[in-house]
């Protein structure tokens, strides 16, 4: 478990990493942000990158910026800089509620937001929040900067669209209603495993009916997406049982579930339908 | 002989050991270093089946750095590993050589070596080093029919046979009988330090040295010295810190053997430390068993007779402990209960997966599940509650001494004491059971799927047959004490201080306890099956009694006066009564220099047996499949506490290692015997969020009658029972009897239990 060997380039700004991440792109060149998903990938020599580019040293991408529509997260903003609210929109309380069941502590510390969905774990709590809220990620590259939606982000597992001379400089997650309400439950083995399924929801209630739904799920499929058909089950519905497990169910009809070794299909199936609905539930907690 | 004053045994005073290990001065295998060391890295198979037709070393010998690389032919010369207990003849062809030869039967088997000049370059080598394999059919499964593992071997070497009583019978006259299959999954202790070993040769003295010993170093110095052509006085073994033990360390493995040769031949020093993915595919694996076992009861649920015919995995080959797990399993499986006749058939099977060992509580966590399965089965069959069908069952105190007509580990098996009723009772009092029994009534009223459950076992601890300590009083006062023990971190040297301190009349922070250093005593059996605190115990009362005795005789003849009328208190010499003057224990030590030595050895033929009751109680998440542990009570009576609070530690980590196998640790493996749970992201050890608060009772009621302190071991209690108490709690909280028969009860399965109907 000693990676194999490479080479570390520690640039000052973010025209230095560019520039560098452009000559070492071709040569299996990689961003190294946390490093709390790469370094053990490399230490089982499941990567073998040539060369890494540690941003931690570039001036400026740890920023938050809310500008009273987007919330923008830079390129080094770690997962414990979320335990308290960034912003009095409820966005700021989703993602304080959602950042606690990432991983655990010491790992939240170091690792980052948007590394977390360059990496695009199938369980990522932050990926499912990208693509539960639409999030907007942001490309750069010597070539210039490039606007990627979030449906359009994600290519499977462990997979984007990000080039291989971008770097994911932030995220921008458009803040939520200010009557927005959200609930957000994932299953896992042990706290802090990865989630064998998750789902974050969030609506407006609009003469005590539900609208505007959204319902993520991730952990379930190769990428976290919206459910549309779960989603339609909501939409000028009271909450309430009834709507949620029509919810659950919608949900869990929709997907090609993920198998692995230790949960099959069937049982990663029947899971989301509970997941939604306890998503759902604590939307009203 | 007055009561010595100063009492330290059954006081929790801190732990001797403690200081080094909270301020960051810990020194593992992985801490040591000599200069000019080679890194050696294994290169393992990455086949659980094949012939091995050739290695090309050619590009790894080629890279900067890089040594050499050793395959079979280089230590041809060296013999497979011997078996260290429970050794039958007709196992030893399947014991494993140190390097893989024609064949390679399991992902993970050491096939070569690389040597290099440090951890990286040797890693990158060894992916350099290619295998040319043919792949083979796997077995995977031990409870398939037996058939050839090779050419010249079986898929089944032995099989093991215990009974006592007519069986057939008891099962004709059975008013009902009870059969379950039950199977306990493979996984194993998994210390948090991995295993290491620095092989260092020193010229100067013409001396091989092996630093990063556990467990038995002087069997092993023992023996891998016979294996390299040493004697015991030119190798020597040393035990540094141990980051965890439960059986599975410090056993000999291919790679220590492998460091010891190599630091011979290369006069080099030889430095090897396991990384994870290695541990999880190569040290012991354990526990995997599945058992077929059917009881014949009269029609009150007593028991007329147990037969139990069962399959142990042992993965590819027979490593030191031979058939001691399956052994252990077929003895220990009756329990603390009345059996009057009993047979158990234990078929141990090889298969291509990672070799067995013991792991904490070996066979008995094992046959305490089938065991406490069968007694719910049987309560279940007869219409009482599980409390009452144990009460029926449980062998009186007035039984004791019980011999149970069957032998383990060259002992008989002879019950030395026990009032198992009386720890039933004070378990289920300290559980609150009467009111927990309401609460989750009314909790299930409500829909709520909780229950409780409740497993009584018998261990066994201190195995002898023998060990020795050797006590001197320095010149400077201090105390030093030199066992052939060994500590993987259970607090042997604050336990033997205790004991050693009260019976000399000192304080028990004045000495210096020295184990695992071969090069320090003669002989020692190490620290495995709860033996140290009795055997090595004794041996340190005995040795203390010896020293006090020679020091006072000294000491009479300098104060003038008769040995009967003197004490020693504090390490102070003093006349009865306090009178007249006193003398230091240091300066009569320096007044007869040398003469201040005693050493004494404790014998013994017989184990001793602890036993306790686990009261667990479970909700069950029934949409999901999960486990919630709400309560969970352990009562174990160990017949004298030295310490408290170290008994405490031992049963609260034992518990921990118990939830891990109900719950959550499992090493799996797919069709083609690839190994899946190979990180700690795939197997699943508990953290501190799943082990839930424990409540633990530690009892005195049943002092062992085979030494004077009363002494049984305690390392294995908090281990043993789990499964089958948690088992238990989940088929109430289903309200589903026998719902459970298979560990580990992972989410996927209970659900699916949950969704038949």
């Amino acid at each position: 478990m000693k990676p194999a060997p490479f080479v570390r380039h520690v640039p000052r700004s973010l025209d230095e990493a560019l520039k560098i991440l452009a000559e070492v792109a071709g040569d299996d060149g990689r961003i190294l942000a946390g490093g709390q998903s790469l370094v053990p990938i490399m230490a089982f020599r499941l990567a073998k990158p040539a060369h890494l580019v540690d941003i931690n040293e570039v001036e400026g991408l740890d920023k938050i910026a809310d500008d009273g529509q987007t919330l923008t997260i830079g390129a080094r903003v770690r997962h414990a800089a979320f335990h308290k609210p960034v912003t009095a929109n409820p966005l700021g309380a989703l993602l304080a509620y959602v950042a606690r069941h990432i991983a655990h502590y010491p790992i939240r510390m170091r690792g980052t937001f948007c590394g977390s969905l360059a990496h695009a774990d199938p369980s990522s709590e932050w990926c499912l929040t990208a693509a539960t809220l639409d999030a907007v990620m942001i490309a750069k590259s010597v070539k210039g900067i490039r606007e990627i939606k979030a449906a359009s982000f994600f290519d499977g597992i462990m997979s984007t669209h990000l080039k291989e001379d971008e770097l994911l400089a932030e995220v921008r997650l458009p803040l939520l209603p200010a009557d927005a309400k959200f609930g957000f439950y994932e299953f896992s083995r042990r706290a802090g495993d990865f989630a064998m399924s998750a789902s974050l929801v969030t609506y407006r209630l609009d003469g005590g009916k539900m609208t505007d739904a959204r319902v993520g799920l991730g952990g379930a499929e190769a990428s976290p997406r919206r459910i549309a058909e779960a989603e339609a089950q909501l939409n000028g519905k009271a909450p309430g049982d009834a709507a949620f497990r029509a919810a659950g169910e919608a949900a869990s009809a929709a997907i090609e579930p993920l198998e692995d070794h230790q949960t099959d299909a069937a049982y990663r199936r029947d899971l989301v339908k509970v997941v939604v609905r306890r998503a759902l539930e604590h939307s009203l907690k | 002989m007055a009561e010595p004053k100063n009492k330290f045994i059954g006081r929790s005073v801190p732990r001797l050991e403690d200081r080094p290990l909270l301020t960051g001065r810990g020194r593992f295998a992985a801490d040591v270093n000599f200069p000019g060391q080679w890194a050696m890295r294994v290169v393992r198979s990455p086949v659980a089946h094949g012939r091995l037709r050739g290695i090309d070393a050619a590009a790894a010998l080629a890279m900067d750095g890089v040594h050499a690389v050793w395959t079979f032919a280089d230590v041809a010369h060296l013999p497979p590993i011997p078996f260290r207990l429970t050794g039958l003849v007709e196992l030893e062809p399947y014991r494993q050589h140190v390097l893989a030869s024609e064949y390679v039967r399991y992902v993970g088997e050491p096939v070569a070596v690389v040597f290099a000049a440090d951890a990286y370059i040797a890693e990158d080598a060894a992916e350099a080093v290619e295998l040319d394999i043919e792949p083979l059919k796997p077995v995977m499964k031990a409870t398939d029919e037996p058939g050839p593992f090779d050419e010249s071997k079986r898929t089944e070497p032995s099989v093991i046979v215990k009974s006592y009583g007519d069986v057939e019978a008891a099962f004709r006259q059975a008013d009902s009988i009870v059969t379950l299959e039950l199977a306990v999954g493979r996984h194993s202790g998994v210390p948090l330090e991995t295993r290491g070993a620095i092989g260092f040769y020193n010229e100067a003295l013409g001396r091989l040295e092996m630093h990063g010993a556990a467990k038995v170093p002087h069997w092993n110095r023992d023996t891998i010295g016979r294996m390299l052509g040493r004697t015991r006085d030119d190798f020597q073994l040393f035990e540094g810190h141990v980051g965890g033990g439960f059986g599975i360390r410090g056993e000999i493995y291919p790679e220590d053997v492998i460091v010891c040769a190599a630091a011979l031949h290369f006069k080099k020093p030889i430095k090897w430390i396991e990384d994870r993915r290695e541990h999880l595919i190569a040290a012991n694996h354990s526990r995997q068993q599945t058992h077929r076992i059917r009881a014949a009861i009269d029609r009150k649920g007593r028991i007329l007779a147990i037969d139990d015919e069962f399959f142990h995995d042992n993965g590819a080959y027979m490593r030191t402990h031979a058939a001691t797990v399956p052994d252990l399993a077929a003895a220990m499986l009756p329990g603390p209960y009345r059996v009057p006749a009993y047979r158990a058939t234990g078929h141990i099977r090889l298969t291509n997966k990672t070799p067995c060992g013991t792991y904490r509580a070996p066979g008995r966590y094992e046959s305490t599940f089938v065991r406490e399965r069968l007694i719910d089965a049987i309560a279940a069959n007869v219409g009482v509650n599980k409390v009452e069908i144990r009460k029926r069952n449980l062998l009186p105190q007035s039984a004791m001494p019980y011999a149970l007509n069957l032998d383990t580990l060259g002992t008989h098996i002879v019950y030395d004491s026990g009032d198992y009723a009386l720890l039933l009772d004070k378990a289920l009092e300290r559980a609150g059971w009467a009111k927990l029994q309401k609460e989750i009534a009314k909790r299930r009223a409500n829909g709520e799927k909780v229950g409780a459950g409740v497993a009584m076992f018998v261990e066994k601890s201190g195995l002898g047959p023998f060990d020795d300590v050797r006590l001197e009083i320095k010149a400077d006062g201090g105390i030093e004490l030199v066992t052939g023990a060994a500590s993987v971190g259970q607090g042997i040297e604050t336990a033997m201080a205790q004991i050693c301190a009260e019976t000399l009349g000192v304080d028990y922070a004045t000495i210096n306890v020295v184990h695992g250093q071969t090069d320090r005593i003669g002989r020692g059996l190490g620290a495995f099956a709860s033996r140290v605190t009795v055997m090595t115990g004794e041996a340190t009362r005995r040795a203390s009694e010896r020293l006090r005795s020679k020091a006072l005789t000294l000491a009479a003849e300098l104060m003038q006066a008769d040995p009967e009328q003197l004490d020693i208190v504090d390490g102070e010499i003093v006349r009865e009564g306090g009178a007249g003057p006193s003398m230091k224990l240091s300066d009569l030590a320096k007044a007869k220099p040398g003469e201040l030595i005693a050493e004494d050895s404790f014998e013994s033929k017989h184990m001793v047996y602890p036993y306790g009751v686990h009261v667990a109680a479970v909700r069950v998440d029934a949409e999901t499949g999960a486990v919630a542990i709400e309560k969970y009570v352990m009562a174990y009576d160990v017949g004298r506490a030295v310490n408290p609070t170290l008994v405490e530690g031992q049963i609260a980590g034992g518990l921990a290692q118990g939830i891990g196998g109900a719950l959550y640790e499992e090493f799996l493996y797919d069709e083609g015997g690839e190994p899946l749970s190979v990180t700690f992201a795939d197997y699943l050890m508990p953290t501190a969020r799943e082990v839930p608060p424990s409540s633990i009772l530690i009892t005195e009621d049943a002092p062992s009658p085979l030494n004077p302190l009363g002494l049984k071991g305690a390392g294995e209690g908090g281990t043993n029972p789990v499964g089958a108490a948690i088992a238990s709690a989940i088929d109430d909280a289903l309200q589903r009897p026998g719902a459970i028969v298979s560990l580990p009860v992972t989410p996927q399965r209970l659900r699916a239990i949950c969704a038949k109907t």
